[in-house]
């Protein structure tokens, strides 16, 4: 994706509409994900298949405070910008970062400890596929914001000058409110 | 224009797959639907049309001023009419038609039927099991006429789809999956069946017959196939059935009777009594026959069947023997 | 006689000629006019390919082509007049015509705009890289698995298929973005929606069904490649999988796509009609009206195309209703162009209104077939046959390759500054027109005699001979006519005569600029008063001439009111660059070099870095 160079001044800068398309598309396909697991689902007997164990929900909980929780400290660093504060930004930015690795080391360690692979049935495909997506943009977030942490210290924003950051938190909300419908399907439906 | 397709159709019904020369209720329904259909979208055209060329060549008072005219605000009132309520109209009668078409439909296959028959898709052939009668056979199936029979259909493989153009809609056979559709002839004869979703190299020749006969033919026919295969006789026939035994055949074809019990290929134990060969690629004779053992790639290249590497001899003799299976 | 005003936009617009330009630039209309001739080499190739399998058909059990051979083509086909022609070319025309319609300097994003280019260029030859290794893509345009699958078709032809839609896709989606925000930010001031040309509308609503169909057939053709390549079971119906959620997932692209394919031909059709009916189209609002309700009913229909595959009645009866519904919006948009010809003035019969009103006779009779395909037995009837690809050739060739000859005739002069010869365009017009009916027509009968579609040969004793035979000589004749549109396209860019500004006397901006239009476009931004602006107001210039660098103005979305100055950027190479890149890692994929993906992905990345480094932050 790319942003247009605007000079942002009050109204939203090309660059923020061609995100927030961007996410749209993305929103669609993570939908058609939850909707191609929520078609298998209800066409198998059992789910998931004898001899898979449900997810483990207190640990998908966990990944997903953290992962949530890091919108925090990105909203901080929008602020801070808005008011002038590259300082502010650059923390609230390492935090939210550290916060999301947190997550990815969660989902390492579940995909490592799981007694099933993508390629045992249906399901497992579903699963580490699902999450896998998502976990690519998880890591996407994480260059994108990265990237912004970088040109901070080039001097590339200020009070007037932030479309970019703007731009890139936007992606980065889209990644963690995304995981919750996956943690809904994936997690917490097949309980039920 | 478009009643002249069903014109032109009906001139060429001696075709062997033509829908609109239907002989089962299912096809019935199907080319009753289409002629009501045809004769509402002619009509359609028709309106089009006229109000195109009235358009395009209807006199002018002002026919040489060239300037835009920018004064009319009209005629918002034929988009309305001519875009929403005529079509809305229209397409009132053919969800209503389509309806009771679909109901029928559904009445017929949760109605009653004379038995079951298998009806499995294999990449390029079809096998018919009748579960009742205990037969298997291939390509060809036979029904009694005027009767209604249920056909599950289901594939081994890829998607092929289930079609006899005079007797019925298609279904397809789906693998995992089974799908049903009443197969119901109303006059004796063989009808044209025809895979119709495209499965592989050969798509095209997969197709098969339906028979549809008198009760006593069908069960005189259903008498013959649960027979087993007869000891051939002395001679050719007899070192025939030695070199089937005695080559690859056996690992796909079945022969009841003999140790020959594949499953990947036809089952071979009434091959001589079927009109046509490799899925009604060609005739079925002894010269046919034996053209296709030869080498199968020549006549239906991609078949699953791999050429025999038999001698002439020997292709002679298993041609014989075959020709025992009636 | 160029004004200070003028020389100095060219100045900051203008570009060097020669090679390096040629690969950085942003210019929407140098873009525009490549997409154009791409898609069009690609028609030229789909044509051949149709042209192959016609001579194949032409007579019973012939054996000039072999089944594998035959399979290539008739997938290459489809694909090919879907995805590398149609869609690019509409694309490409939307390129070089939007942001003169809608009176800006350029897309919103130019770089973006070379890179969209650069990845459809490449996932074509991708696409065709099949050909050159002897595998190409052999499982239909629609790809059902499980014979597209690892077991029945092992081959490389079908990633090369799957992984080139991929590639292709990120092309699309980054090209439906910058339509959609050229669109809601860049029109001229006092362009408000209810003002918007209906071309723009037409694109509008097709770029967003481009953003929201193409992820299903992306993430479809992601799990096609994961069963292929690392052993999932998405289709795999003995460990759990269905092969039916390939067929929901397809058609859930698949049929908007039939909308995306469409719509921008209406629009050029609401955009031709009026200017040689002389008078704007009747019923305006409805049009737009009708062009947004078709965008939304388009993704309701997609099981109209599982109708045989034994789906709940209770199911197949809501898909037919949705499917009959979608037909009020075309009935709408056709008596719109029937009122305006008929409360028009004495209509000036020219190159691109015959194919217009070619369109519409040709178009009607594909719309009928397709409400008989909504009734749902009778579908089941004829579905998979060649009725099928009687209907679906009368609806795209009749509904989009029609308007799209329309289309390139009628801005022909704008775009090349010269005038195309009306004798050479009006024979083509009626050997396209014959030869079109003569091809499909016959295959309506065709279907109805029993004969499926996509079989290399057929038997004597189906009673289609003739029938096929007519049908070769149709296509034949549509080939001369295609033909017969370059040689009047060469001639008249050679020694066709000069072309006014306005030679057609129309209403749009895009015919307020000179022939062809200079860099800048617009040497003022025009202040837009109604929906017809070039009718309307004999003077748009407006003082807006943005000359303090490269700059063009921003607007809001509803009301276009003027905002913002928008700086855009220069060319660069960067575009090229990071297409280069997706190549390397596509390619990679392809061949199962894992390590060599991975390092053209992590340069890929520092390409995308390069391009993004000094955007949206403090000016450089």
């Amino acid at each position: 994706m790319s942003i247009a160079q605007v000079e942002p001044r009050g109204a939203r800068a090309p660059g923020w509409w061609g995100m927030a398309l961007f996410i749209v598309a993305e929103l669609t396909l993570f939908g058609t994900a939850l909707a191609s697991y929520l078609f298998l689902r209800f066409e198998a007997p059992t789910w998931p298949p004898p001899g898979v164990e449900q997810p483990d929900i207190v640990l998908g909980a966990i990944a997903t405070v953290l992962l949530v929780g890091s919108s925090i400290p990105m909203i901080i660093a929008e602020r801070g910008i808005e008011k002038g504060s590259v300082a502010r930004m650059r923390i609230g930015i390492v935090i939210s970062i550290l916060l999301a690795i947190g997550f990815l080391a969660i989902q390492g360690y579940e995909y490592s400890q799981a007694s099933f692979s993508w390629r045992t049935d249906a399901y497992g495909s579903l699963f580490f596929t699902i999450l896998s997506l998502h976990a690519l943009h998880v890591i996407g977030a994480i260059l994108i914001v990265s990237w912004l942490e970088v040109r901070s210290f080039a001097g590339h924003f200020d009070r007037e000058h932030h479309a970019a950051v703007q731009t890139g938190a936007l992606y980065w909300h889209f990644v963690d409110v995304v995981w919750l419908a996956i943690f809904t399907v994936l997690y917490i439906s097949p309980r039920f | 224009m478009l009643a002249a397709i069903l014109a032109l159709t009906d001139a060429a019904c001696s075709g062997p797959g033509t829908m609109t020369s239907a002989s089962g209720p299912g096809a019935h329904r199907i080319s009753m639907l289409a002629v009501g259909m045809f004769a509402i979208a002619a009509f359609v055209f028709l309106v089009v049309i006229c109000f195109l060329a009235y358009g395009l060549f209807h006199r002018r008072q002002d026919a040489d001023d060239e300037a835009p005219n920018l004064e009319d605000h009209g005629g918002t009132r034929m988009v309305l009419l001519g875009g929403i309520a005529f079509p809305i109209v229209v397409l009132i009668v053919l969800f209503v038609i389509t309806l009771v078409a679909l109901q029928a439909q559904a009445n017929e296959d949760t109605g009653t039927h004379v038995f079951t028959i298998n009806v499995i898709a294999h990449r390029w052939w079809w096998e018919f099991q009748y579960p009742t009668q205990g037969i298997d056979t291939a390509n060809e199936v036979h029904i009694p006429t005027g009767e209604p029979v249920l056909m599950e259909v289901t594939s081994t493989d890829v998607i092929h789809s289930f079609w006899v153009p005079r007797l019925q809609r298609k279904v397809d056979a789906i693998p995992g999956r089974t799908n049903e559709v009443t197969v119901q002839a109303d006059t004796d004869g063989t009808y044209l069946g025809e895979c119709s979703e495209f499965c592989g190299l050969q798509h095209a020749h997969m197709r098969f017959n339906v028979v549809a006969e008198s009760s006593d033919a069908f069960n005189a026919w259903v008498a013959d196939q649960q027979k087993a295969a007869p000891e051939p006789p002395p001679g050719e026939a007899l070192q025939g059935q030695q070199v089937f035994l005695g080559s690859s055949c056996v690992y796909c074809h079945s022969i009841t009777g003999t140790n020959a019990s594949g499953t990947v290929g036809p089952n071979l134990t009434h091959v001589a009594s079927r009109t046509m060969l490799a899925s009604g690629t060609i005739p079925n004779t002894p010269d046919e026959l034996a053209a296709w053992i030869e080498n199968p790639q020549a006549i239906k290249p991609g078949t699953q069947m791999p050429a025999s590497g038999l001698t002439p001899t020997q292709l002679r003799q298993l041609v014989a023997y075959l020709e025992t299976l009636s | 006689m160029a004004t200070a005003t003028e020389e100095r936009l060219e100045e900051i617009w203008g570009e060097e000629p020669g090679p390096v330009s040629w690969f950085t630039t942003g210019d929407h209309k140098r873009i525009g006019k490549r997409y154009i001739v791409t898609a069009l080499i690609f028609f030229f190739l789909g044509g051949v390919e149709a042209a192959l399998m016609r001579w194949q058909l032409a007579q019973p059990g012939a054996t000039h082509l072999t089944p594998e051979q035959y399979d290539e083509l008739f997938s290459m086909h489809g694909t090919t007049m879907i995805f590398l022609f149609i869609t690019p070319l509409f694309t490409g025309l939307a390129n070089y015509l939007v942001p003169l319609m809608v009176g800006t300097r350029d897309m919103a994003f130019p770089r973006l705009n070379a890179f969209s280019y650069w990845i459809f260029l490449g996932a074509g030859l991708f696409l065709y890289a099949g050909f050159a290794v002897g595998a190409a893509p052999n499982g239909g345009w629609f790809a059902y698995p499980p014979m597209t699958g690892p077991v029945f078709n092992p081959g490389i032809n079908m990633d090369i298929w799957s992984l080139g839609l991929i590639f292709l896709s990120i092309s699309t989606t980054a090209g439906a973005i910058n339509l959609i925000v050229t669109i809601m930010k860049l029109r001229a001031p006092g362009m408000s929606l209810a003002r918007m040309p209906l071309y723009v509308w037409a694109m509008f609503v097709t770029a967003w069904m481009m953003v929201l169909a193409m992820p299903p057939l992306t993430y479809a053709n992601v799990l096609l490649q994961l069963d292929r390549n690392l052993g999932t079971h998405f289709f795999d119906a003995t460990a759990g999988g269905d092969s039916l959620l390939w067929q929901h997932l397809f058609w859930l692209f698949g049929h908007p796509d039939v909308y995306i394919i469409f719509l921008p031909a209406v629009g050029i059709i609401s955009t031709v009609i009026p200017t040689f009916a002389r008078r704007p189209i009747v019923g305006y609002p409805y049009v737009a009206l009708a062009t947004v309700l078709t965008g939304i009913i388009a993704f309701g229909v997609w099981v109209h195309h599982m109708f045989a595959t034994g789906l709940p009645s209770l199911g197949l009866t809501f898909f037919a209703a949705a499917s009959m519904i979608i037909t009020i919006p075309s009935g709408v948009q056709i008596f719109a162009w029937l009122a305006t010809i008929i409360r028009g003035r004495r209509p000036v019969f020219t190159t691109p209104f015959l194919f217009a009103i070619g369109f519409i006779v040709v178009f009607v009779i594909g719309g009928v077939t397709g409400v008989m395909f909504a009734s749902v037995p009778f579908d089941q009837g004829v579905t998979d046959s060649y009725f099928i690809v009687a209907h679906f050739h009368y609806v795209l060739f009749g509904g989009a390759v029609f308007p799209m000859f329309a289309g390139l005739h009628y801005w022909f002069p704008k775009i090349t500054g010269r005038m195309y010869s009306e004798t050479l365009g009006k024979w083509s017009f009626w050997l396209i027109f014959i030869g079109f009916n003569a091809t499909f027509f016959p295959m309506h009968i065709m279907g109805l005699m029993g004969m499926p579609r996509r079989i290399y040969t057929y038997s004597p004793d189906l009673g289609v001979g003739g029938l096929n035979l007519l049908s070769s000589i149709g296509a034949a004749v549509v080939f001369v006519g295609a033909v017969l549109v370059a040689i009047n396209a060469i001639k008249s860019l050679v020694a066709g005569p000069k072309a006014d500004a306005n030679p057609w006397g129309a209403a749009t901006l895009e015919w307020a600029t000179t022939s062809p239009p200079q860099h800048y476009g617009f040497a003022s931004i025009p202040v837009v008063q109604g929906r017809d602006p070039l009718w309307e107001q004999p003077e748009l210039a407006s003082n807006l001439t943005l000359t303090d660098g490269r700059e063009i103005l921003g607007t809001t979305v509803t009301d276009a009111d003027p905002e913002e100055a928008i700086h855009m950027p220069e060319g660069s190479i960067l575009p090229l660059l990071t297409a280069l890149g997706f190549a390397g890692v596509f390619v990679s994929l392809l061949v199962g070099a894992e390590v060599a993906a991975i390092v053209a992905g992590v340069i890929t990345l520092a390409f995308i870095g390069a391009w993004t480094w000094r955007i949206g932050g403090v000016p450089a």
